[in-house]
């Protein structure tokens, strides 16, 4: 469970009728959840309602199925949501073993009514114990700034609610074993000795809360300060690695104005591509493969490609080969064009399609008389796009720049 | 087209900056003067009467965005130039969105510059191709039909290929000869367009402009 594999059996809360267990249950057997629940009914029947109290025990320590993805706000809710369930599912078992009790199904009031609360005791004990859905590490971490939300600690609320029910469950089960002591009469003896135990261990826990109260706020305290001294040297690390590297660079090479301004333009994107805070994904997205080619052309041929996407899509193969043409294109441009002003590429997702535009204001070219031997744009461009199910085309005169459009069908179209 | 030089005012909070873009103007561009906070920018401007401000989008205090709404109350016929080196577009929009009648990064060239800001000087807006871009973006996708105000809410096909060839870097004159119209044309287009962005109450605009980076 820890250690981020799927744990077998998970709680089925999109099935749930009562807190999922049946259901997860049936679905890790791949059984219907019918044949689980009415096995359940016909369990609790036959043990005078201990299995009731199993329910809640499994409840507690079978973790849920993930429900998609919880954002921030959602987590809320959901908690609330599963006091509701506890809520529900402790009025059941009581009824039923209420019901149990008048039908003579029954064992001993002195055995089951302790081992009831017992259970709910360690049911809540167990549920705090269980790791926290939100703290699973679903970020790949590669010098981006952490979200605050991440390393913040937890706040003061949860806190508070998570010792208050680790507090009701200790006291639940206390409660269990003196309830079951006192029916068997051994308590009567033992009166004395536990009255003198609870004054003595009051008046401890009374002269020693400044203490504790002190102790929780210093270590509150060095928590944060200590989350703060990370987060300067993750920021200090990172613009040593960065900016600094780059003005170093950039005072050595003082004397090549393309070099320095080349240096520039590198470091600005990448510094703001970190202050966004959202790492871009050129393998998984087509805005940012497309960002990327513009990145990795702009670097390699010295020229300045200008980049505007409209819309995104995932990548999929074909997509791919639309981005290996846009690279071709861009670097045709770069080539032949880079005296002459900047590389424009513009792409737009939308209605079910991906149309790329790539313009320079070079010397442009007749199209007809591009030698046989220069086949790149022809290969990699045109008969790439064919493949793909798409479409290319090249327009070029002498004198007035060139203009590539690639266009290929996107099945999803996502904003 | 009024050929007389444009009178700014400069705002912006690095004094670096300003002096730099104030020796990149010369003399095609009068500057009248520099401020660095929003109090100074509204004091300067309902002083000095430029054409045109030129606006940083970042400022302690409010920013762009703050001076814009201040200056508005006493000269509500002021217009402003947004100059910025933040590309979010959340920003960009907000300051349009504000009055800003465009938007400019700082990795213009002086004369591109003076050129924007006499054009906004004219009334006409000034969208760079990433602006362009974003607008595409923010009125992209459809609306249910009971929640469209067409005037406001939906870009036409022709401005849709104007902003489109805008986001390809060509200039105004260029898409004139491209689409058979002419420049007085393209700009009424742009013009409409800059309209809508300011007063469309469109959802998408909203949300896309708080939600676009978050999620994903």
């Amino acid at each position: 469970m820890s250690n981020g594999r799927t744990p077998w059996l998970r709680r089925d809360s999109s099935n749930a009728i009562l807190g999922g267990v049946c259901a997860g249950i049936a679905r890790a057997l791949r059984i219907d959840p019918i044949i689980t629940r009415v096995g359940f009914v016909v369990l609790t029947v036959g043990t005078s309602g201990i299995a009731a109290v199993a329910y809640l025990l499994a409840w507690a320590l079978i973790p849920a199925s993930p429900g998609g993805t919880a954002t921030a706000r959602e987590r809320p809710r959901r908690r609330r949501g599963s006091w509701r369930i506890a809520t529900g599912v402790a009025l059941l078992a009581l009824s039923v073993l209420l019901a149990f009790r008048e039908l003579g199904f029954w064992w001993s009031d002195a055995l089951v009514w302790p081992l009831t609360l017992a259970a709910f005791g360690v049911a809540l004990l167990w549920s705090l114990s269980r790791p926290r859905p939100e703290a699973e590490p679903t970020r790949e971490d590669r010098g981006a700034p952490p979200a605050l939300a991440e390393i913040e600690p937890p706040p003061a609320r949860e806190q508070a609610g998570r010792l208050s029910r680790a507090g009701f469950g200790i006291a639940l089960i206390v409660g269990a074993g003196l309830l079951f002591l006192w029916a068997q009469g051994v308590l009567d003896a033992a009166g004395d000795v536990a009255l003198a135990a609870l004054v003595v261990t009051l008046a401890l826990i009374l002269i020693s809360a400044p203490f504790w109260w002190g102790l929780l706020r210093r270590l509150t305290v060095e928590r944060s300060a200590r989350i703060r001294s990370q987060e300067r040297a993750e920021v200090a690390a990172h613009l040593h690695d960065s900016v600094l590297q780059t003005l170093a660079l950039v005072q050595r090479r003082a004397g090549d104005p393309s070099a320095v301004a080349k240096l520039a333009r590198h470091q600005e994107r990448e510094l703001r591509s970190w202050l966004a805070g959202s790492e871009a994904r050129p393998g998984e997205r087509l805005a940012d493969a497309l960002r990327a080619a513009a990145e990795e052309v702009e670097e390699s041929h010295g020229a300045v490609v200008e980049a505007v996407v409209v819309g995104d899509a995932r990548l999929d193969e074909h997509l791919d080969a639309l981005v290996a043409a846009t690279r071709e294109a861009l670097t045709n441009a770069a080539k032949f064009a880079s005296e002459s002003g900047e590389v424009r590429l513009y792409a737009e997702i939308e209605n079910g399609a991906a149309r790329v535009f790539v313009d320079d204001r070079g010397p442009g070219f007749d199209p007809e008389k591009v030698p046989a031997d220069r086949r790149g744009m022809r290969e990699s461009i045109i008969g790439r796009m064919r493949r793909h199910g798409g479409r290319a085309e090249i327009r070029s005169a002498p004198e007035s720049g060139t203009e590539v459009e690639l266009e290929i069908p996107v099945e999803e179209r996502e904003r | 087209m009024n050929k007389s030089t444009p009178s700014v005012v400069i705002v912006d909070d690095h004094r670096i900056f300003r002096s730099g873009v104030r020796a990149e103007l010369g003399e095609m561009v009068e500057v009248l003067g520099e401020a660095e906070t929003v109090e100074e920018a509204v004091r300067a401007v309902n002083e000095l009467e430029p054409d045109v401000v030129l606006l940083d989008v970042h400022m302690p205090g409010g920013g762009g965005v703050e001076v814009i709404g201040q200056v508005s109350k006493s000269r509500p016929q002021q217009r402003f130039l947004a100059l910025s080196v933040s590309d979010d577009p959340k920003d960009v929009i907000a300051i349009v969105r504000a009055g800003a009648r465009g938007y400019v990064t700082k990795t213009i060239t002086g004369e591109e510059l003076a050129d924007a800001v006499a054009r906004v000087r004219d009334d006409d807006a000034v969208f760079s191709p990433r602006l362009a871009g974003f607008v595409l973006d923010a009125f992209a996708g459809e609306i249910p039909a009971d929640e469209v105000d067409p005037e406001l809410d939906q870009l036409t096909p022709r401005e849709r290929e104007v902003l489109r060839l805008l986001a390809r870097g060509y200039l105004y004159k260029e898409i004139a000869l491209r689409l058979n119209i002419s420049a007085k044309t393209v700009e009424a287009h742009v013009s409409s367009v800059l309209r809508k962005l300011q007063l469309s109450n469109r959802h998408e605009l909203s949300r896309w402009a708080v939600t676009r980076r978050l999620v994903d």
